[in-house]
């Protein structure tokens, strides 16, 4: 009988942030809905308070059915039969709770049947049910189709869909083959119009695809003939009542064992194409991508969590040498460390929640009528944080995860490499975190543009703004030291040229750098506010400190020429 | 014409948190003292409720309780998990009432209800486990009653089919309406509050509540009636005051006893045939097991 949201005081703070009224206000449409609908808000407590009990409803499937199921589902994952994904049991529970419930679409308007809950409660959502199974957390998570549809197809494709995913028809985004991973630019998956049934009509393969028999998939492929790149592709949806896509097989894998990977072939498949052509890689794509970034942002924040927990409730028990082993040192510190980088992370990705809330419901809001000036500029500034802070989360977060749980079966010892326990799993589970949608080296990539236009610097500034009390100074000193180091450390970077080799081959740092300042500068913020914040921010600035060090150390000694050391010691 | 559903439930305190004041010198339960809980079971009566009014064309749920203006909880519970109305019987004139007293009360409830043509309840509540208040009720009302229901096999708008879990087995038996069923603890656990039934219900309280908290809450009843909880006093389900509450009480505690289990005397057993044999004879003759 446990609770995931109620029994995690970090997220009812979050959820209570001085931006949730206007994030709400805006979403809610200054609550226009209260007299249409009867569960609906009236005001801005009645909406908070109707998010922390719906909250609360995922938090208690959360405890009592995923995380109950969570080892059978690793065991026995899906299977196909009859051209079929099953799920393994445990999973159509899962499903089927969440589905009963009525928490599907939480976050679509309520005119197709959605609870129209603003992202910052989706996203805790998600944090939630991956803390239940990490697994699990994607085919919950693939309801951020319904946002791309939502977005961008016709009223049409949306009433025929929407109302389904809130019923609880699971998704698909069908992106990857097996000749584009990373570069979906090379997607070769065939389109063509066919004229007679009024219809668009795929043909090709696609593989790894998560939850890749859902009941609605969006697909890119290649509608432009002739064409080679990104823009001869476009976006379509489809139906699985069609019949008309063969599961090859389903991958075996590490972790994340209840979510099914297929491999797909599409034969002639009827599907109808969303939003317009040629926009689905460099408009649609991009941004369900940011969406599903964020997503693995929150799935690996609940990941985290489950296995911080599960450290210290064993580290407790666990007695060696006449006491309890969390007492030791050396223990302690993994321990608190595991704890002060969840934080850090379950910080970031509020942040960049709510920058994304902003926008999206200021782009909503732009579809119904002409924004204000004030509001466009809203917007923008929103719109650019989200996006300077999206691939730095999904960054840290998922090689935060991978840290704490590889420290969870340290703590462990050797009981935590046996199967008896669920660290193993988590340990699992956490490796394709900072894999999928787009590699750690991929956020790397993206996030080096928010350091080159000075986004990071600027909002770490706006951080440091904020006056805090007396035992918070000396970290906000700390902290303002070590972005001056920053800055002056990038100006020698900058001296190689930012398209240079050395450049590229020192982003990375450049990128961690910055995000340790953004998690310490919001920790430290949000410690100001409350009291159970202070440790970890203390102890967060402390390891920003020693690594941000490093970094420095590393660059500021660093001679292009030793590139070529790099290149020929692997040859 | 709608299938009336009817499920008895108790709020109870939860007692796997039970303190030094659980009970009271009258030997009642203290109930300030305990947190209170939807009884287990009586969730379970509510899940078989709402699957068959899943199942039936044109069906209803209410959920009947009695007990204290904090009660009204318990409705608010079922209102979020699916049931379509409730009501709850307080009244100072109840208090104190053993099975006897509680199965008339209830069942002068369910009379006020009009035509009902199922009854669910919990097989019987943690707080007293005496498994008595379902079939009394049944009595009262002169409807059959199936008791021990994990389970529905069949059910149309006729006659419902139930399996009965019994300790040596299971039993199949079917009835018309109207009829009562006790439902065990084995049959599926109730569904989880509905996100969207959970924002409309949430506001929903009764007078008494109201009262209690200084809320004037005609004007929202008045634009939303769904969200008011129905409350009868003893009056308003026309009962006889020497049949309710400690008067209408045959039961009468003589004592309450702490037991507490400790080790006494210990003895060794040798590890031979015949010697655990003896042990496990005197363990029947002492009706420690068997």
């Amino acid at each position: 009988m446990g609770n995931f949201f109620n029994d995690n005081e970090g997220l009812k703070f979050h959820l209570r942030h001085e931006l949730m009224e206007e994030i709400i206000r805006l979403k809610e449409r200054n609550y226009a809905d209260k007299d249409k609908y009867d569960y609906a808000p009236e005001n801005f407590e009645d909406a908070v308070d109707s998010y922390e009990k719906v909250l609360g409803i995922i938090g208690e499937i959360s405890a009592d059915v995923l995380w109950e199921n969570a080892e059978s589902v690793d065991k026995q994952g899906p299977r196909i039969e009859n051209n079929e994904i099953i799920y393994a049991d445990g999973t159509q529970k899962n499903h089927q709770a969440l589905k009963d419930a009525g928490v599907y679409g939480l976050s679509l308007p309520r005119q197709y049947g959605g609870l129209n809950f603003s992202y910052v409660p989706y996203v805790m959502a998600a944090e939630i049910v991956s803390r239940g199974d990490c697994g699990f957390a994607n085919i919950w998570g693939l309801q951020d189709c319904a946002e791309t549809i939502y977005e961008f197809a016709s009223e049409e494709i949306k009433n025929e869909f929407l109302p389904r995913i809130n019923k609880g028809d699971t998704c698909s985004m069908d992106l990857t083959e097996p000749d584009a991973g990373s570069d979906l630019q090379a997607v070769g998956l065939k389109a063509t119009f066919d004229e007679a049934n009024n219809c668009w009509r795929l043909n090709g393969v696609k593989r790894f695809i998560t939850n890749g028999d859902a009941d609605i998939k969006l697909v890119l492929a290649r509608s432009e003939e002739g064409t080679t790149d990104g823009r001869g592709l476009s976006y379509f949806v489809y139906d699985r009542a069609n019949k008309a896509v063969t599961v090859r097989r389903i991958e075996n894998k590490l972790g994340i064992k209840g979510s099914p990977t297929a491999e797909l072939v599409f034969n002639n498949a009827p599907a109808q194409l969303v939003g317009e052509r040629k926009l689905g890689l460099i408009k649609y794509v991009m941004s369900l991508m940011n969406g599903a970034r964020l997503g693995v942002g929150a799935q690996s924040v609940g990941l985290a969590e489950a296995a911080y927990r599960e450290a210290v409730k064993y580290a407790n028990e666990r007695e060696q040498f006449g006491k309890a082993i969390i007492n030791f040192p050396a223990v302690m510190e993994m321990l608190s460390n595991m704890r002060a980088k969840t934080d850090a992370i379950r910080t970031l990705l509020y942040e960049t929640a709510r920058a994304v809330d902003m926008y999206k419901s200021l782009e909503a809001i732009s579809r119904e009528r002409k924004l204000e000036a004030t509001e466009r500029q809203t917007l923008k500034t929103y719109s650019r944080l989200a996006d300077a802070l999206t691939p730095m989360l999904k960054l840290f977060s998922s090689e935060y995860a991978n840290q704490i749980t590889y420290d969870c079966i340290q703590v462990h010892g050797g009981s935590g490499f046996m199967k008896d326990y669920a660290c193993e799993r988590f340990y699992r589970d956490a490796r394709i975190l900072t894999i999928y949608e787009g590699t750690s080296q991929l956020q790397v990539v993206a996030a080096i543009r928010g350091v080159v236009s000075g986004a990071y610097v600027g909002r770490i500034k706006e951080y440091e703004q904020i006056e805090v009390r007396d035992e918070l100074k000396p970290l906000r000193q700390t902290l303002i030291s070590l972005r001056e180091e920053f800055e002056k450390v990038y100006e020698i970077a900058k001296e190689w040229g930012s398209s240079s080799e050395a450049f590229d081959f020192n982003s990375r740092r450049l990128v961690e750098i910055a995000g340790y300042l953004v998690m310490c500068n919001l920790l430290v913020n949000d410690a100001n506010k409350d009291e159970m914040f202070t440790k970890s921010a203390k102890i967060m600035t402390k390891l920003a400190e020693s690594e941000i060090a490093k970094a420095i150390t590393y660059i500021k000694n660093f001679n292009p020429e030793i590139l070529e050391d790099y290149k020929q010691n692997i040859k | 014409m709608s299938f009336k559903i009817v499920v008895l439930a108790k709020q109870v305190p939860d007692t796997r948190n039970v303190g030094k004041d659980a009970m009271t010198a009258e030997g009642t339960v203290n109930r300030a003292a305990l947190p209170a809980i939807f009884n287990p079971e009586d969730l379970n009566a509510l899940e078989m409720a709402l699957h068959i009014k899943d199942n039936i064309k044109d069906a209803e749920v209410c959920v009947l309780t009695m007990g204290p203006s904090r009660a009204a909880d318990i409705i608010r519970d079922s209102l979020y998990r699916g049931a379509d109305c409730g009501y709850v019987i307080s009244d100072r004139k109840v208090a104190g009432s053993d099975t006897l007293a509680t199965s008339y009360t209830i069942s002068q409830g369910v009379k006020k209800l009009g035509k009902v043509d199922l009854i669910l309840a919990g097989r019987q509540a943690i707080d007293g486990d005496t498994a008595q208040v379902g079939p009394q009720v049944a009595e009262k009302l002169k409807i059959p009653q199936i008791t021990y229901a994990e389970e529905v096999v069949k059910v149309c708008e006729e006659k419902i089919q139930i399996k009965r879990r019994l300790e040596r087995g299971i039993e199949i038996v079917e009835s018309g309406y109207p009829c009562l069923i006790t439902v065990h603890g084995s049959a599926a656990e109730c569904r989880f509050h509905h996100a969207k039934r959970l924002m409309k219900y949430k506001y929903a309280m009764s007078e008494a509540e109201a009262t209690e908290q200084g809320k004037d809450c005609t004007a929202l009843w008045e634009r939303k009636p769904y969200l008011k909880i129905e409350q009868w006093s003893a009056a308003d389900i026309q009962a006889e005051d020497n049949r309710l509450g400690l008067t209408g009480s045959p039961t009468k505690v003589k004592k309450i006893e702490n037991v507490v289990l400790a080790e006494k005397e210990s003895i060794n057993v040798e590890n031979t045939e015949e010697a655990l044999n003896n042990l496990v004879k005197e363990l029947i003759a002492t009706h420690i097991i068997g």
